[in-house]
């Protein structure tokens, strides 16, 4: 019973994390940035689905569509404003790019963070579930929408391999994280790859963002935590690796979930973060890193 | 030795350092006790900022957990309090349990580069507040730890001590800075090839730099919590808090140390001025902070440095 339990409630958490954190560690892999901004995005995504199903009574998933744009929109922001003129700027030397970009998306993160706590406050808010009801697994009363999220994230992230190695749009991208210069003298205008992988970032982090607050609610005042999470997930999977971060995801997510069930929910993130710090002295490039 | 000397003497920072403490060594005077209240954590402030611009300008590491050094040395210093070890005794051990965490983090954290050593040092972060709220019972977990002994109740001598404190820390941080070893640093951290093939130990030194930072962050942190009375993981190790005096340090210029200080100055007398402006406030001075690092990369000492270059 609390077995299976765990099994369902582990298998949603992680499939949550792994598409939080796919398309983070895919952003590092083809541009290099690491986006401090990420959690913001999420929270962004899901309180526009929040007012736009309660303040316009929209169906629910007319309002997780509007959070995902609005992931998308906060993603080309975060570009456009804060991470092209950094990247751009001839004043900051090369060698401290990732650091000022670094900087630079979490002080973006800070400022959409309190700007959505200003106007909507940092409550939790949770959005009605995309699909009512309960079904009996195995003796366990599991929500449908649980099953639903599970099911959700696996395709987005099974659409993303379909694009990233069926497509000509992937094979630019994947030929952009192994040497943009190569790419560039080929013809290929890399503003627009990074253009395309922005949204492929921003529709993902959208999606997790709204399942997110379908699920557990989200806050603003998460933020920060939501970004340390997909972070410490794509560290441990191995920065730009894929599979690495799904593989991540799953080993935190069930680790966090068995922690809670079986110990207290006090010390749930504390054997993932001990595993990440021993992951990280032992193998820098974490379980399945190329270096 | 007397080449540094000279140096500091003909160095411009040293000049806009001493006119700006100067002005702050006449403002209780001039201010009343609440604004001497908040000048006083400013500059506790400013040396955790000076110890992360060691580390971040000089040596080219970015340490994400400047609050795992400050917090160690805080708590370690207030639970020894709360046993009833004398101050000065929970300074100096604050200091030290400081350098132990410093340490234990940098030796195998230094082998990592970039991104993982940031990480491990957010990760430390992490698990030390983790440990404060399981361990309440005796470090007070989220309420925080009430110390015996504070350093006084008059606003003035809090505020003495404090801008003591910042003066010498910082006269140190800067010489070192300027010195032999903070020029080794400095070229370790621009190219590390470079400088072990010219017979530099570039680990030995990046791990002094770390040991430094760390002993005046513990040192401050302590200094800190025997000013407000409380150890508490909001005010000590909250990643927020580290965060803070990331941008103060870059907000003043990174590879400065003065910088460091006068930004941290500005960010909490900003942070002040913008308190009616309520929850609106972050959300003001995290702007300005990007707004400094998009358009003037060198922060406000560098528009102070711009006409000519640093000798």
């Amino acid at each position: 019973m609390l077995t299976v339990q765990i099994l369902i409630d582990g298998f949603a958490i992680s499939a949550l994390y792994g598409l939080g954190a796919v398309g983070f560690t895919l952003m590092f892999g083809v541009s290099g940035v690491l986006n401090l901004a990420h959690g913001a995005t999420m929270v962004v995504a899901a309180v526009t689905a929040w007012v736009v199903a309660g303040q316009y009574a929209a169906n629910p998933w007319v309002a997780a569509v509007a959070g995902t744009v609005a992931g998308v929109l906060t993603a080309f922001a975060t570009y456009l404003l804060v991470v092209r003129p950094i990247q751009r700027s001839s004043s900051v030397p090369a060698a401290e790019r990732e650091i000022f970009v670094l900087t630079g998306t979490l002080l973006w993160g800070i400022m959409i963070q309190e700007a959505v706590a200003y106007f909507y406050t940092d409550n939790p808010k949770t959005v009605r579930p995309l699909i009512a009801g309960i079904m009996q697994i195995g003796g366990v009363r599991t929500p449908i929408n649980e099953l639903l999220i599970a099911v959700i994230c696996w395709a987005v992230i099974g659409s993303l391999w379909l694009l990233v190695n069926r497509s000509k749009a992937g094979k630019v991208l994947l030929a952009a994280s192994i040497n943009p210069r190569a790419l560039s003298i080929l013809g290929f205008e890399l503003s627009r790859v990074y253009l395309l992988v922005w949204t492929i970032y921003g529709v993902l982090a959208g999606i997790a963002g709204v399942l997110l607050a379908t699920f557990l609610g989200a806050s603003s005042a998460q933020a920060s935590q939501l970004t340390a999470s997909a972070f410490s997930i794509v560290v441990l999977g191995g920065l730009g690796s894929v599979y690495g971060s799904l593989l991540a995801a799953y080993v935190v997510g069930y680790l966090e979930t068995l922690t809670a069930y079986l110990i207290s929910p006090t010390y749930r993130t504390v054997p993932a973060l001990v595993l990440l710090v021993l992951v990280v002295y032992v193998r820098p490039h974490g379980l399945l890193g190329r270096r | 030795m007397t080449d540094t000397i000279r140096a500091l003497l003909t160095s411009r920072s040293v000049w806009i350092a001493l006119v700006v403490l100067v002005v702050l060594s006449t403002l209780p005077w001039v201010v009343s006790a609440y604004i001497l209240g908040v000048l006083t954590i400013a500059y506790y402030f400013g040396v955790f900022a000076m110890s992360w611009d060691l580390l971040f300008g000089f040596a080219n590491e970015v340490n994400f957990g400047p609050t795992f050094l400050i917090g160690t040395g805080a708590y370690a210093a207030g639970l020894l309090n709360a046993h009833g070890v004398p101050m000065w005794v929970c300074l100096i051990a604050g200091g030290a349990a400081a350098l132990l965490g410093g340490v234990a983090l940098a030796v195998p954290a230094l082998r990592l580069t970039g991104p993982y050593f940031g990480l491990t040092t957010l990760v430390a972060v992490l698990l030390l507040q983790q440990f404060i709220v399981i361990f309440a019972s005796s470090t007070g977990g989220e309420i925080g730890l009430t110390m015996n002994d504070i350093l006084s109740t008059e606003a003035i001598t809090n505020y003495w001590y404090a801008l003591a404190f910042m003066t010498v820390c910082g006269a140190i941080l800067f010489t070192l800075s300027r010195s032999p070893v903070g020029l080794i640093l400095q070229a370790s951290g621009q190219d590390r090839i470079g400088a072990s093939a010219l017979g530099f130990n570039v680990v030995k030194h990046k791990l002094a730099a770390f040991c430094i930072s760390a002993v005046f962050s513990g040192l401050a942190g302590a200094m800190m919590v025997f000013y407000l009375g409380t150890a508490s993981v909001g005010t000590v190790v909250d990643v927020s808090v580290g965060v803070q005096v990331i941008i103060a340090a870059v907000l003043g210029g990174r590879r400065t140390i003065v910088g460091a200080a006068i930004g941290s100055i500005f960010l909490i007398l900003a942070g002040e001025a913008l308190r009616p402006l309520g929850q609106l406030s972050t959300f003001v001075v995290s702007g300005i902070a990007l707004l400094v690092i998009l358009f003037f990369v060198d922060g406000l000492m560098g528009l102070l440095l711009r006409r000519r270059e640093e000798p």
